[in-house]
């Protein structure tokens, strides 16, 4: 394991008197492909948005050295910290080219911002390649599919050069080679730098976890890599109906 | 000091803030519920008015005239609303900035309507025997037709929060703010929901008319003096919040009173923006919230 | 990405236009209006920033519209009066002193130095307070309103102070000129006329940079701006002080060439016929708000006095025909029929409007 870590410890989320996220811990290291699972409301989604500022937590959500909780959104980002959403967010009007440059642009100054753009950045170039999107640099991102727009939202991330990348259900709505495209990308993607995804999808996390934190009800329900999570009989029963599905698949 | 230069704004102020929440209530429906914001609210207000004027040419005596304008005026300019969802609004529904300037340009022809149906110095609407007098509280005579406003506001509170909670139509308002989606699939029709709430939002508008019609002028921009402040306080009150809307209103028809009590009328209404817009620095989100997790 | 010179080159054309070819064929009558429609104009420029590109509808421009304008007029009626107490002062109270805040603007460089600094500031602390705070959509729109009445009323109410409802007026000299000279007349309408070119080329260049396409991107995505690691409120705000610097200068010219300023100008009415314009015009187009502007000036100048009733069912028809057919305006007719005539199909694809938009956003 080399590089910091994202070190989240008893992270607790409320809303309104209702707990969401009730004392969460985990890990995750460069070199490996997170998972978060669990069954509708079990709070993944909420971990995310605390750890990225999204909504408030208490806890502790450490990068390194330096503790994200309580700030600002876009300051945790200059942290290094970058998230997807579960609709893919990008903007629509834009090209797909306008929509990196716009993510590179956070390391450039302010004067820079006034002047047009000339030629690519190379770190565009290779998140362009990265992702296989080469081909769409001139494409309005509206009108990309729904797979390319979730992996031009990972290529935003690479050319932010976030050190994190959480990302919210990053195949829903996928193709099977969309997928399989996705989980190589991710586990390329991962040998750098911190990678957790929020899943449903068992056959995909199977597939490309290298070790899964399972959350029941806003707390942590087993740890560990595929075959423990899978052998261990409470999440079974949290599954009860889909535990079949996770075994066979 | 005498204890009647204190009550006396704090009175006055009460009222003023009753026909704030009157204007207001309408605005809180169609804004806090529907999210649709309708600049043509105060032109509705105007429409009650002059129902009520025109309701005094047929019955004549005033004594009665009042007590049938009411309904008379919110259902008339409730249809106006209804006119204004069914051939404007509901295209509208996911542009919520841009609802605002087609609105912008309703009130403006409705105005101008006014403005020639009407004499431009406007018309008189008779105040009603039974709110001649005067109440004496701590040695200051307050108006009767004062007493009237807060009634009247009253009344349309609970009226209105006793339909949305009780009936089933209430219900049916309330599941359509919360998920439109899951409403419709339980077979709720929300393009009804949306008609009848725009309705009822833009008829308490016309009540609201009515009651400011017995306190001040009713002429063609009586609406346009109404709007902003009636806006401010649901902003203030917080969306979709009755009791934020109520507290805000008075609040603001107090702080208008105390402020032209120590300087002027016109300097009141300055300090007035001011003061809310400095509470919405500090609440943006109003006086009450509700927390969700939604990104918008 | 596009061709740049499309866009300078109109540029190039409107400058000739409006300072080559209309002082020779318009009469003095109308000249002096174009000139008036050039101030409205250069709000517009700053509308069209703020509110298209940037998705902050501000309605109450004619706050810094009033911070240029009467700027200017205490500077021009101070010149005109001399070292006597300004006459419309001396009628409701001869022995009262000049009010404080006059003194600074006897000179020319506090005066011009204030047009400038003034909205910017006013629009910073404002911006500031109400984009960190995460103020937006119709909140916004409405506390701009809301202080554009306020600031009406305070004006209406000073008199003796402001002019009240009678405004400033009569004034003879401009900086030293003597306004009812042709000559000086002209020379203050170059300036209006050359201050527009000025602002058309200041926002092509940030529609073009980097910052515009940022500008973009937070009005269709806030939230996923803030999740690229950057402050979307100082965005917005860049846009926002922009515009307001811009209502300032049109304001300020608007009192030469008009030759009065009163509160109805600036007020809530006055606040709305500005975005009128933007949003005939095209409101997230390079031209559009200017041209709008225009048009929507001269409906208000020449119907507006032969036919007012006609012109008020006329603008408020505007609004709600172009809002809900156009939402963005004339100048994206071309591409719209341009876009129909490709797909003889009558379904609109999702595909087209998309299209259409973008067109906009480059030109």
């Amino acid at each position: 394991m080399t590089g910091t870590s994202l070190v989240v410890t008893d992270l607790c989320v409320e809303f309104s008197g209702f707990v969401a996220v009730g004392g969460v811990s985990f890990d995750a290291h460069p070199g490996e492909v997170r998972f978060l699972i669990g069954p509708n409301g079990a709070g993944k989604t909420t971990c995310i948005d605390a750890i990225t500022g999204l909504v408030k937590g208490t806890g502790s959500a450490k990068l390194g050295e330096k503790e994200l909780l309580g700030r600002q959104v876009h300051r945790i980002v200059r942290l290094g910290v970058g998230r997807t959403f579960q609709t893919a967010s990008v903007f629509d009007e834009l090209t797909v080219l306008q929509n990196l440059d716009i993510a590179a642009g956070r390391h450039r100054s302010s004067t820079s911002l006034l002047r047009s753009r000339r030629g690519t950045d190379p770190s565009i170039e290779l998140a362009l390649e990265e992702t296989g999107l080469t081909g769409e640099l001139a494409t309005p991102a509206g009108i990309l599919s729904h797979g390319q727009k979730q992996w031009l939202e990972i290529a935003m991330l690479l050319v932010q050069d976030a050190k994190v990348l959480l990302l919210d259900e990053p195949v829903a709505g996928m193709s099977q080679d969309e997928r399989t495209a996705t989980g190589e990308l991710l586990q390329r993607i991962a040998a750098k730098r911190i990678v957790v995804v929020v899943e449903h999808d068992m056959d995909f996390m199977r597939r490309y976890a290298t070790r899964v934190t399972v959350l029941h009800q806003g707390r942590v329900l087993s740890q560990g890599t595929v075959a423990e999570v899978q052998a261990d009989p409470r999440v079974q029963e949290v599954y009860l109906g889909t535990a079949d599905a996770m075994t066979e698949g | 000091m005498h204890v009647d230069a204190l009550i006396a704004p704090l009175l006055n102020g009460s009222a003023q803030g009753a026909l704030l929440l009157l204007a207001a209530l309408g605005l809180s429906l169609t804004f806090g519920q529907m999210g649709v914001i309708n600049m043509a609210h105060g032109e509705f207000l105007m429409i009650g008015a002059f129902a009520a004027y025109l309701v005094q040419q047929v019955i004549t005596a005033s004594d009665l005239s009042i007590p049938v304008a009411l309904p008379v005026a919110f259902v008339v300019a409730g249809l106006f609303g209804l006119l204004l969802e069914v051939t404007i609004i509901q295209w509208m529904y996911r542009r919520p900035l841009d609802t605002l300037l087609v609105t912008v340009g309703v009130g403006l022809i409705l105005q101008q309507a006014a403005l020639q149906i009407f004499p431009s110095q406007g018309v008189p609407v008779e105040k009603p025997g039974w709110l001649d007098g005067q109440l004496n509280i701590l040695g200051y005579e307050w108006p009767l037709r004062q007493l009237f406003t807060i009634l009247l506001a009253t009344v349309c509170v609970a009226a209105l929060s006793a339909w949305l909670k009780y009936t089933s139509f209430g219900r049916r308002i309330r599941a359509t703010v919360h998920n439109r989606d899951l409403a419709e699939t339980s077979g709720i029709s929300t393009r009804t929901v949306d008609r009848l709430t725009f309705f009822t939002g833009s008829g308490l508008a016309g009540v609201a008319g009515v009651a400011a019609s017995l306190i001040g002028g009713t002429n063609s921009q009586m609406g346009a003096q109404y709007i902003i402040p009636a806006f401010l306080v649901v902003a203030a009150g917080g969306i979709g919040q009755l009791k934020g809307t109520i507290i805000a209103a008075w609040a603001v028809g107090v702080a208008l009173s105390y402020f032209a009590y120590w300087t002027t009328g016109s300097l009141a209404q300055v300090l007035a923006f001011i003061l809310v817009i400095v509470f919405l620095q500090l609440r943006p989100q109003g006086l009450f919230t509700v927390r969700t997790r939604s990104l918008a | 990405m596009t061709k740049p010179w499309i866009s300078l080159s109109g540029i190039g054309a409107f400058a000739v236009l409006l300072l080559g070819v209309a002082p020779f064929v318009l009469t003095d009558h109308w000249l002096n209006n174009l000139g008036k429609y050039c101030c409205w104009a250069i709000a517009a420029v700053g509308i069209g920033l703020a509110w298209g590109r940037g998705g902050m509808l501000v309605m109450g421009q004619g706050v810094f519209f009033a911070l240029g304008a009467y700027s200017m007029a205490m500077h021009l009626t101070l010149e005109t009066a001399g070292d006597r107490i300004p006459g419309f002062m001396v009628l409701y109270d001869p022995l009262a002193p000049l009010p404080a805040f006059w003194e600074p603007f006897r000179s020319a460089g506090f005066t011009l130095l204030a047009i400038v600094v003034l909205p910017v500031v006013l629009a910073g602390v404002l911006g500031y307070a109400l984009f960190k705070r995460r103020v937006k959509g119709a909140y916004f729109a409405i506390l701009t309103q809301a202080l554009a009445v306020a600031l009406a009323i305070l004006i209406s109410s000073t008199i003796r102070e402001t002019g009240g409802d009678t405004g400033l007026s009569d004034f003879k000299y401009f900086f030293g000129y003597v306004l009812n000279d042709p000559a000086n007349k002209l020379m203050v309408y170059l300036i209006a006329a050359g201050l527009l070119v000025v602002c058309l080329l200041a926002v092509w260049q940030l529609y073009r940079s980097r910052f515009g396409e940022l500008l973009v991107a937070t009005r269709d995505a806030e939230e996923r701006v803030r999740f690229l690691g950057y402050d979307p409120a100082n965005v917005k705000l860049v846009a926002f002080v922009v515009s307001a610097l811009m209502a300032s200068i049109g304001g300020a010219m608007f009192v030469p060439i008009v030759g009065i300023i009163t509160p109805a100008e600036i007020g809530a009415a006055a606040s709305i016929m500005m975005i009128a314009g933007v949003a005939f015009g095209g409101r997230a187009s390079l031209f559009g708000p200017a041209l709008g502007a225009m048009a929507v000036g001269w409906g208000q100048s020449s119907l507006g006095s032969t036919w007012p009733e006609g012109w008020t069912y006329i603008l408020g028809l505007l609004f709600v025909v172009v809002i809900l057919f156009l939402p963005n305006g004339l100048s994206s007719l071309p591409a719209r029929i341009a876009a129909a005539r490709r797909k003889p199909d009558p379904q609109p694809t999702p595909a087209a409007p998309a299209a259409a938009v973008l067109e906009e956003v480059r030109s």
